[in-house]
């Protein structure tokens, strides 16, 4: 199989050897295309967003306002925070200038002057590494005012580099907007979207890294090749990241629609000693978690998953096996959304607190039956009731991964009530728990 | 004493506001810069972004104070970070969090008296493929077990 996005080129990282095997092509190919074309090609080819989403961006780029006398920028997401996602480092580390290409295309196609790549803050290395490419690129005249001499165009575009500092907030589109404008990452309400009022309140288009960095390749070999990868409505390749118990964790470039169980199995060698399954969280913490017995036939694509109960996200594939004790998994995945939650929304803010709250009182053997109806009801209520994504990314996991294991977390459920206070009729209407149970 | 910038990364600010249409926008390359020469932002750092920016010191104080990379307090010479989130947990990332908690003496956020070293438990570092790993500053060590981590932390010592 053919590889997309990262090819098995030694040292394609390199900008010789990036030039050898085509690159910079497409671009120049792109240009002598109206953009209207390369948007349309890139719409048929079927391509979606790889950041979590899956939304059609020639879709997302056709948004964008064709007159307009503000500037136009794209943003490209590269604030890669979602536990259990790495793929995006990947890119920066080994094919930092088909990503450029990337946004040379992309930019074109809807009509930008500038181009931003969020990158994580903890990412020190691959901001260097990428500011590095990046700069190769200028000197070599394949980005900013040479561009019009190297690709014989009028069109020309400056790229830069912004260093997040450690906020997973900011991986959420509007929120990755105002912390690249200078302030806090609180996303904004919308509408209005990106593609009418992004950054500085000019039309912006925001695209994952892995999602840009396919775009040449589909301008190369034509939109029906890109089509005919993988699943029929969400094709191409997908960086599958596969950690947790398994032999060998990394990232793996399959077709979309390879079978979940297929990458745990042969890709990433197995599950450590052959242990069985218990849980497979299949595109990063935030996606609803699925049973291990229940992965047969589970192909990862956007439309499978969703089929499944679950949803791609990121591609970030956790493997647990029998042995794991999945009350202490939550409890981590619920305190990283509390911790990470921007505090704009009532129900998120204190939502994830409660979640968390109730799974450490599940976790010290205080927690009752009720407990677990509680922790469905709070993830209830955050979801839907928030500004943005996170307080869906803070309630699925709870709400599917209780309701999905309940047989598991009804066994760190304590059954004997101890009642604390004097009033006992009182206590008592406040359980759930036969009153068999309780001990006068 | 107040704080100045140097004048070599004077001109990396200068260079960081060529990239975006707001001096505003240049706020967080700076703090980076800020932090780098004075390890942590102190008072009178905000108080001179600020002044270099042309912005009000209330929006330094906002954007520091959100991020959880800008360190508001001197912290070790060796900053160490050990993920704990699911994929490094699964791998015993736990467990080397609190080895090196009790070898290092220190809780979260924990700066040794010394100055040599400060512990922070962090969130998903995007080492999942690698894990458990911890970062020691700006490097990252994966692929780790509890001994080999503490022999970083030794090596460091
Ligand atoms: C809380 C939250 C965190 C997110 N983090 C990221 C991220 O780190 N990287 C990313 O590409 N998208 C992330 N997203 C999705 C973005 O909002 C956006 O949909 C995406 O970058 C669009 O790119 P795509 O269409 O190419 O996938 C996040 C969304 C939410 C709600
Ligand atoms: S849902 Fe949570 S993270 Fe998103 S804006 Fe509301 S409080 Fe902030
Ligand atoms: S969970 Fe530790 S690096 Fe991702």
């Amino acid at each position: 199989m053919e590889k997309i996005v990262l090819p098995d080129i030694p040292n394609f990282d390199k900008i010789e050897v990036y030039k050898k095997h085509g690159g910079f092509g497409a671009a120049k190919k792109a240009f002598k295309m109206t953009s209207d074309d390369v948007i349309d090609t890139v719409k048929k080819s079927g391509l979606r967003g790889r950041g979590g989403a899956a939304f059609s961006a020639g879709l997302k780029w056709s948004f964008m306002p064709k007159t307009t006398d503000k500037p136009k920028y794209l943003c490209i997401n590269g604030d890669e925070s979602e536990p259990g996602s790495f793929k995006d480092r990947q890119i920066f580390e080994y094919n930092p200038f088909q990503l450029i290409e990337g946004i040379l295309i992309t930019c074109y196609a809807i009509g930008a002057k500038s181009a931003y790549i969020y990158i994580r803050g903890e990412y020190h290395k691959w901001v260097k590494l990428m500011q590095e490419a990046l700069e190769t690129a200028y000197k070599d005249g394949f980005v900013g005012e040479k561009m019009k001499k190297t690709f014989g165009t009028d069109f020309s575009c400056e790229i830069y580099i912004h260093k997040g500092a450690g906020a997973y907030i900011c991986g959420e589109e509007s929120s990755l907007m105002n912390s690249l404008e200078g302030h806090r990452g609180y996303p904004r309400i919308k509408p209005p979207f990106p593609a009418s009022k992004g950054l500085w309140g000019c039309p912006t288009t925001i695209n994952n890294v892995e999602t840009i960095t396919n775009v040449p390749k589909i301008i190369e070999k034509g939109w029906e090749w890109f089509s005919k990868i993988g699943a029929e409505k969400h094709p191409g390749t997908i960086l599958y990241g596969i950690s947790g118990h398994v032999n060998k964790p990394g990232v793996y470039e399959r077709p979309s629609g390879t079978l979940l169980l297929d990458l745990i199995n042969n890709e990433a060698g197995g599950v450590i000693g052959n242990k069985k399954i218990k849980c497979v969280i299949p595109g990063g913490s935030s996606m609803p978690p699925l049973r291990g017995d229940q992965l047969e036939g589970i192909k990862m694509d956007a439309d499978s998953l969703r089929a499944a109960g679950s949803a791609i996200g990121t591609a970030g594939i956790m493997v647990m096996d029998e042995d794991t004790n999945l009350l202490k998994v939550l409890l981590r995945i619920s305190r990283f959304y509390h911790h990470e939650s921007c505090g704009q929304c009532t129900p998120c803010r204190e939502g994830t607190g409660w979640l968390e709250k109730t799974l450490r009182r599940l976790d010290s053997g205080n927690g009752t039956s009720a407990d677990l109806d509680l922790l469905i009801s709070v993830a209830n209520n955050i979801e839907g009731n928030t500004i943005c994504a996170l307080g869906e990314a803070a309630a699925w996991p709870v709400k599917f991964m209780v309701d999905r294991f309940r047989d598991e977390f009804e066994k760190y459920v304590k059954t004997d009530v101890v009642i604390p206070v004097n009033n006992k009729v009182h206590s008592m209407r406040n359980t759930a728990n036969p009153l068999a149970n309780i001990k006068h | 004493m107040a704080f100045k910038f140097t004048e070599e990364n004077t001109r990396r600010i200068d260079l960081a506001r060529k990239k975006y249409p707001t001096a505003l926008a240049a706020i967080m390359d700076t703090v980076w810069i800020a932090q780098e020469q004075n390890g942590y932002i102190s008072d009178e750092v905000m108080t001179e972004i600020a002044l270099i920016l042309g912005i009000d010191k209330v929006q330094v104080l906002s954007v520091v104070t959100f991020y959880t990379m800008y360190f508001t307090k001197p912290m070790g010479k060796h900053h160490v970070q050990v993920c704990t989130n699911v994929s490094c947990m699964l791998r015993g990332g736990a467990e080397i969090y609190d080895e090196v908690s009790k070898s290092l003496g220190l809780e979260h956020l924990g700066v040794s008296t010394d100055g040599k070293f400060s512990l922070e438990e962090v969130e998903c570092m995007g080492s999942c493929g690698t894990a458990p790993m911890i970062a020691v500053n700006e490097d990252y060590y994966e692929n780790l077990d509890k001994d080999k981590a503490l022999e970083i932390i030794k090596s460091l010592q």
